[in-house]
């Protein structure tokens, strides 16, 4: 079970929380502008890296809030956990445990 | 005699306390402090069991947990018989019921032992090979006598009584193992007050001290040593010893799974105690003293009962004081075995030692050795045994310096000790996801790069000599706590040097050699010659084909001995051959302490809702809904569910019927943004939504899908009371939060579930108005003042409540929200009131009549996640006025806007009476070929009391255009005709709903 | 020869003198108080309940008690009695500041874990660290007592927890503290 670093709570195991995929995907502000292969990328098109990703994660049974990690998918390393609406840090920061 | 290979003096058994088990049909005495092994010995029984796939006789091979002959059934009573404990880690306790396993008749006379003659025949991949064909034989032959075959030892047929426990723990520094390493690591981690957790898997701590009789440690001996260590652990309160505890998982981030065997020791275990508890431990740093194991020697019937590991016999004499046998051979490629064959003449025992090493490399022990009296052959190897059910002979013979094999000659014996050298317990380090070094001088893989926060120390990174041990513990502990300390121990030296050989040279013919690598699964060297020949030279494909270390020991005592000898075949290095990978558990653990207090009432949580209590008092029948236990129907005494249903359908369409809605999810969204965050989420339009008035809502997920419906309630232009199905509470709240806190933060908006908070009573039907009308107060409740989809504030019974005029069923009908804590006063209130209506309670399945002959949908039921508004009918209810909203987009997308979608419809049988199953497929045509083209499903399907007969709402493609078409369904005995019509079946118009 | 004296278990040990009890709570005036975190931090406190603590800490002003579960999120909680005026009086303390109030009096049931034990009992099913260090009096938060969600608080000093749930689950986790009360306590 991993220990994951709430950006409002600190360390906590990672039952209280649920994972919601790839960070930093915007919602388009104008869908209706965007044509079918652009919204459907938007939709479904998600990378899948080996190595240092940006996440979604949800402190859902502690403070219920949204924030970004960068997790190491390999080794299932926090490199960084940070407030929804923060930039991304740079990868390679110092590890939070 | 009782005990006859008891020795007269030493051990650690307590020979004050005397007790018998039964093993098979003999009564056996022993003392406190035995194994089942050791107390097996010392009554002189060495054939415990019979081989996996050979079913040759097997003995006792080890004194520890890497056991892989020795498993036997323990019967503690009804349902607590447990096959397969390794009888070196059970405790031998009075009364205690064993047995072997895996033979037919008996242990003594096994008929599975034809299996042995027809060796050739089981090599390696057999299975494979044989039962390739006829084809059909595989099912109706093959199969079944495999299966019948396969396994060991024999499941419990009841369930276990006992309890098991988990408790979850933190700590600065976990310790793994009490051994030397372990005990100097626990106490320089706990010296600076941090909390401290050590677990051993043996009954007492200490490891390797507690069969130690000779050394020294600082001047006292090793069990004073030991003694004062466990005095001074014992008495700091930040430290925790747990004996009997296995670590058996390393997980992410220092998350350590302990197992702790709390009550099978116990004669009378008190009734309160678990009899296992799980441990999941989260150490700030983790210190692994797992010690190592002893390897085998590979050569020719090297699995006789007599036959153990060389530090066993030891163990069995210092620690147990049992003499294994009376004339002990140990067969050694290394120095650890001097020490051992001394211990074992010192107790009085015929001694011969044969070492593979010439002379000259033997070292300090054998001169030791011969001082005492005793014979070593050195340049010897062991080309075979002698003896069936024990063993009477070991045939060993001089090694050439050119490698040839000299002349035979048998030693009479009636127990070997093998030293094959030593292998790191490496297996909680891999687990960890560290990565393995190979190191040349031990022949070993030891803990190489660390990913967690964590260090192996002394044996278990290849450490032996107990002075280095103690310090190498020592370091970790204090530098673990973060305290760096160096200290230096005085001890007595320990020989443990070895030449690694995975197979010993021999002149007998390969083919015939039935040389043992790995005991539990009976995989010979030749099976591991055969595999790299057959083209497996990936180690992980030749443990896969072979099935070496795939058994419950995992390979402790075979795998570098399998390694050994895949590299020696493919000529490389053993780090080019690679290791296969550790993964938990490190031993077999419980189901009952993996389920821990999850069982019976407790396996999940039941929730259930305010009037639940009331509706069990009046005889309900219930139904599992997510985890809400609800009220399903209320039979009367002699009605069968459909009688009952159809009474209770009756009663809401022709009186009034009264129902616990309060499982509706129900959210309140509050702040000067509802509206628009409402308008963002939903389909519909929310801003002209009066205050005062409700509008049923759907909501799609990004892909345009219906994701759950309510109806919503507008109680202020800046609060909406937002309900959503039972199921999807949870969901939705989060679905909303999601956007709402990653989308779009700026929306003054809050989310707060109520679900809980309001106990929701649905009284429906022409009656509803008369039979509430006299309970409400501040509420005018005539039709122009309080129409359909209006909601109020005011009191009933006195208590503040949200009334909705809403309707489920299409009649009439009203929804009292009232706290929950009061729900069943106004229950029992309404229900008064309404007797002189016949007021009936009514369940989920009546509920579920009532909205299909309406042709509502049920989001879940109707509906799979891949169904638009359109598809359900509910097109018109999508704003189009609204430049976006979550889902709108993906409307647009060619394979939602295309053709041949399924659409909700009716279903009426030819066949009145019929109803149809729900999931039943339904075709044009049933005479076309198969496979034939399905046109879709039926998703609802109930015998209708109002329409007098069976209805259905089904998903067809084009359904619509389909209206009035005879198509057909299938059915238990082939098909049935139905007709297409409109998904409404009572009250077209929706007069009685606005009544 | 075994040990005399075996390495002290306190399983094995007589049942402990200092029980750990479970008992169900009265019902509480509660409220869910949501508030941007800027505002919690300028008005500090309202209708005598803290809004300016840490994240995850629970202050008590007389008989009220705040717990900030959350940077935007309160738990208010009071005798049942006031409630009505409690709702009026936060009301009228955040007039024209953006806030949600909902009473959720009914929403919860709360249990009382008393004992010098009871971190052990609550720790069969919650994997939070509850040490004195780890979970200080005045400690607050939401977590997990095995499959429901709980709110966990820790008063003050004394070794006694309070543990919220929604209604529907007061029976799970009633049953889950008790038997696990029971193997602590020494009794079957």
């Amino acid at each position: 079970m991993l220990l994951v670093t709430c950006p409002y709570c600190g360390p906590r195991p990672e039952i209280e929380f649920h994972c919601g995929g790839e960070a930093h995907i915007a919602r388009p502000a104008e869908p209706a502008g965007l044509d079918d292969q652009a919204w459907s990328e938007f939709l479904f098109v998600r990378t899948n890296r080996k190595g240092v990703q940006a996440e979604r994660w949800l402190h859902q049974h502690g403070c219920r809030r949204w924030f970004n990690a960068l997790r190491d998918t390999a080794s299932d390393r926090f490199l960084a956990t940070y407030e929804m609406g923060a930039p991304r840090p740079s990868a390679g920061g110092e590890e939070l445990r | 005699m009782s005990q006859p290979f008891r020795l007269a003096t030493g051990g650690r058994i307590d020979r004050g306390r005397r007790l018998s088990i039964r093993f098979n049909d003999a009564t056996l005495e022993g003392f406190a402090g035995d194994t089942l092994a050791s107390l097996l010995l010392a009554n002189g029984r060495h054939l415990v069991g019979r081989s996996f796939k050979y079913h040759r006789p097997r003995g006792i091979l080890s004194h520890g947990s890497e056991e892989p002959n020795a498993l036997l059934s323990v019967d503690r009573g009804p349902g607590r018989r447990d096959p397969n404990n390794r009888a070196t880690m059970v405790e031998a306790v009075d009364g205690l019921v064993t047995g072997s396993q895996n033979h037919w008749p008996s242990l003594e006379l096994d008929a599975g032992e034809v299996n042995d003659l027809l060796s050739p025949v089981f090599v390696a991949g057999f299975y494979y090979k044989t039962f390739m064909w006829p084809r059909s034989f595989w099912e109706k032959l093959y199969e079944p006598r495999i299966r019948a075959a396969a396994g060991l030892g024999k499941a419990p047929e009841t369930a276990d009584p006992e309890r098991y426990a988990h408790l979850h723990a933190h700590c600065e520094v976990l310790v793994v193992g009490a051994g030397p390493a372990g005990l100097a690591a626990a106490l320089a981690a706990s010296e600076g007050g941090g909390r401290v957790i050590l677990a051993d898997e043996q009954a007492e701590p200490g490891g390797s001290l507690l069969h130690e009789t000779s050394a020294l440690i600082d001047g006292m001996t090793a069990e004073a040593w030991r003694a004062r260590a466990l005095e001074t652990l014992a008495s700091r309160e930040n430290v925790e010893i747990l004996p009997r505890t296995t670590a058996f998982g390393y997980y992410n981030h220092n998350h350590v799974a302990l197992l702790e065997r709390l009550t099978d020791h116990l004669a009378e275990p008190p009734p309160h105690l678990p009899r296992e508890r799980l441990w999941q431990v989260r150490a700030r740093q983790v210190v692994l003293a797992t010690g190592a194991h002893e390897r085998p020697l590979v050569f020719a019937d090297n699995d006789r009962p007599g036959i153990m590991l060389a530090e066993s016999v030891r163990v069995f004499v210092n620690r147990y004081a049992v003499a294994p046998g009376r004339r002990i051979v140990f067969a050694t490629t290394g120095a650890s075995a001097y020490r051992a064959a001394a211990d074992a003449k010192a107790a009085g025992l015929e001694v011969t030692l044969v070492d593979l090493r010439p002379e000259e490399d033997c070292g300090a022990g054998l001169q030791t050795l011969r001082a005492l009296g005793c014979e070593v052959l050195t340049g010897h190897t062991v080309v075979g045994s002698q003896g069936r059910k024990r063993v009477s002979g070991l045939i060993v013979a001089p090694l050439g310096a050119d490698g040839r094999v000299g002349a035979r000659r048998t030693l009479p014996c009636d127990c070997v000790g093998m030293a094959g050298g030593w292998t790191p317990a490496v297996h909680l380090f891999s687990q960890s996801r560290g990565k393995l070094r190979f190191e040349p001088a031990i022949d070993a893989f030891v803990p190489g790069t660390s990913v967690q926060a964590e260090r192996s120390v002394g044996a278990a990174r290849g450490v032996y000599e107990l002075s280095d041990v103690l310090a190498d513990g020592h370091a970790a502990g204090a530098d673990a706590a973060g305290r760096p300390s160096e200290r230096a121990f005085a001890a007595s030296p320990t020989p443990a040097g070895f030449t690694g050989i995975p197979l010993l040279p021999t002149d007998a013919d390969p083919a015939k050699l039935r040389a043992f690598v790995d005991f539990q699964n009976d995989v010979t060297a030749k099976d591991i010659g055969l595999a790299v020949r057959e083209g497996f030279e990936s180690i992980e494909h030749v443990k896969r084909y072979t099935t070496t270390g795939m058994a419950t020991d995992q390979g402790k005592s075979s795998n570098m001995n399998a390694l050994g000898l895949v590299a020696s075949i493919l000529e490389k290095p053993v780090p080019a051959v690679g290791t296969t990978t550790f993964r938990p558990p490190y031993t077999p653990v419980s189901f009952g302490a993996l389920a821990g207090q999850s069982r019976g009432a407790l396996f999940d949580p039941v929730r259930t809702a305010p009037l639940d209590a009331w509706a069990e008092e009046h005889g309900a029948a219930f139904e599992n809904v997510s985890l809400w236990r609800r009220a399903w129907y209320f039979p009367k005494p002699g009605e069968d569910m459909r009688a009952a249903v159809a009474r209770e359908c009756r009663a809401v369409r022709e009186g009034v019927g009264i129902f616990d809605a309060s499982t509706l999810g129900k959210i309140e969204v509050v702040g000067p943004d509802a509206a628009e965050l409402m308008n963002r989420l939903y389909v519909n339009g929310w801003s002209k939504l009066a205050p005062g008035r409700c509008r049923y809502g759907l909501m799609l997920k990004e892909d345009g899908f219906v994701m759950d419906d309510g109806v919503v309630a507008r109680l202020a232009d800046d609060r909406f009371h937002v309900t959503t199905t039972t199921g999807g509470a949870a969901r939705v709240l989060s679905h909303m939060e999601d956007y709402l806190q990653t989308e779009w933060p700026d929306l003054d908006v809050f989310l707060t579930s109520t679900t809980e908070q309001w106990a929701a009573i649905a009284v429906q039907g022409p009656k509803a108005r008369e039979v509430i009308a006299p309970l409400v107060e501040g509420i005018a409740m005539d039709a122009e003042s309080f129409p359909h989809m209006a909601v109020r504030l005011g009191r009933v019974c006195g208590v503040p409540c949200r009334l909705f005029r809403v309707s489920f069923t299409g009649e009439l009908g009203y929804e009292i929200n009232v706290p929950a804590g009061h729900a069943r006063e106004v229950w029992e209130a309404v229900l008064e009131e309404g007797q002189r209506f016949g007021i009936t309670p009514y369940g989920t399945e009546t509920m579920h009549v009532l909205r299909a002959e309406k042709g509502f949908v049920i989001v879940g039921q109707e509906t799979d996640g891949t169904v638009t508004p359109d598809d359900l009918g509910m097109g018109g209810m999508v704003s189009k006025i609204k430049p976006d909203f979550v889902g709108k987009r993906s409307l647009a997308r060619p394979d939602i806007v295309a053709g041949g979608r399924r659409q909700l419809v009716g279903l009426l049988t030819e066949d009145a009476a019929l109803i149809l199953e729900e999931g039943a497929q339904v075709v044009a045509d049933p005479d076309q070929p198969v496979p034939m083209r399905m046109l879709g499903y039926v998703t609802s399907s109930y015998w209708s009391e109002a329409c007098g007969r069976g209805i259905a709402l089904a998903m067809l493609a084009d359904g619509r255009s389909l209206m009035g078409q005879r198509l057909h369904a299938t059915t238990q005995e082939g098909f049935a005709t139905v007709q297409v019509v409109e998904p409404v079946f009572v009250d077209a118009q929706g007069e009685r709903i606005r009544a | 020869m075994l040990e005399a004296k075996e390495v002290s278990r306190r399983d094995e040990a007589a049942p402990a003198l200092d029980e750990v009890t479970i008992r169900l709570l009265p019902r509480s005036a509660r409220f869910s108080l949501r508030l941007r975190p800027a505002e919690a931090k300028r008005l500090g406190r309202v209708a005598d309940f803290a809004l300016d603590q840490d994240i995850n800490r629970l202050v008590a002003t007389g008989e009220r008690r705040s717990l900030r579960l959350g940077p935007d999120d309160w738990l208010l909680l009071a005798p049942e009695a006031g409630s009505e005026a409690i709702a009026e009086e936060i009301g009228s303390g955040l007039a024209g500041v953006f806030h949600a109030l909902v009473d959720i009096g009914h929403r919860e049931i709360a249990f009382e874990i008393a004992g010098q034990a009871g971190a052990r009992v609550i720790n069969s099913g919650c994997p939070l660290d509850l040490a004195d260090a780890a979970f200080p009096a005045g400690s607050a938060t939401r977590t997990l007592l095995a499959k429901a969600e709980i709110v966990l608080a820790r008063p003050g000093e004394a070794p006694l927890w309070r543990v919220e749930c929604g209604r529907s689950f007061a029976a799970y986790v009633e049953g889950w503290l008790t038997e696990a009360a029971a193997a602590v306590n020494g009794r079957r």
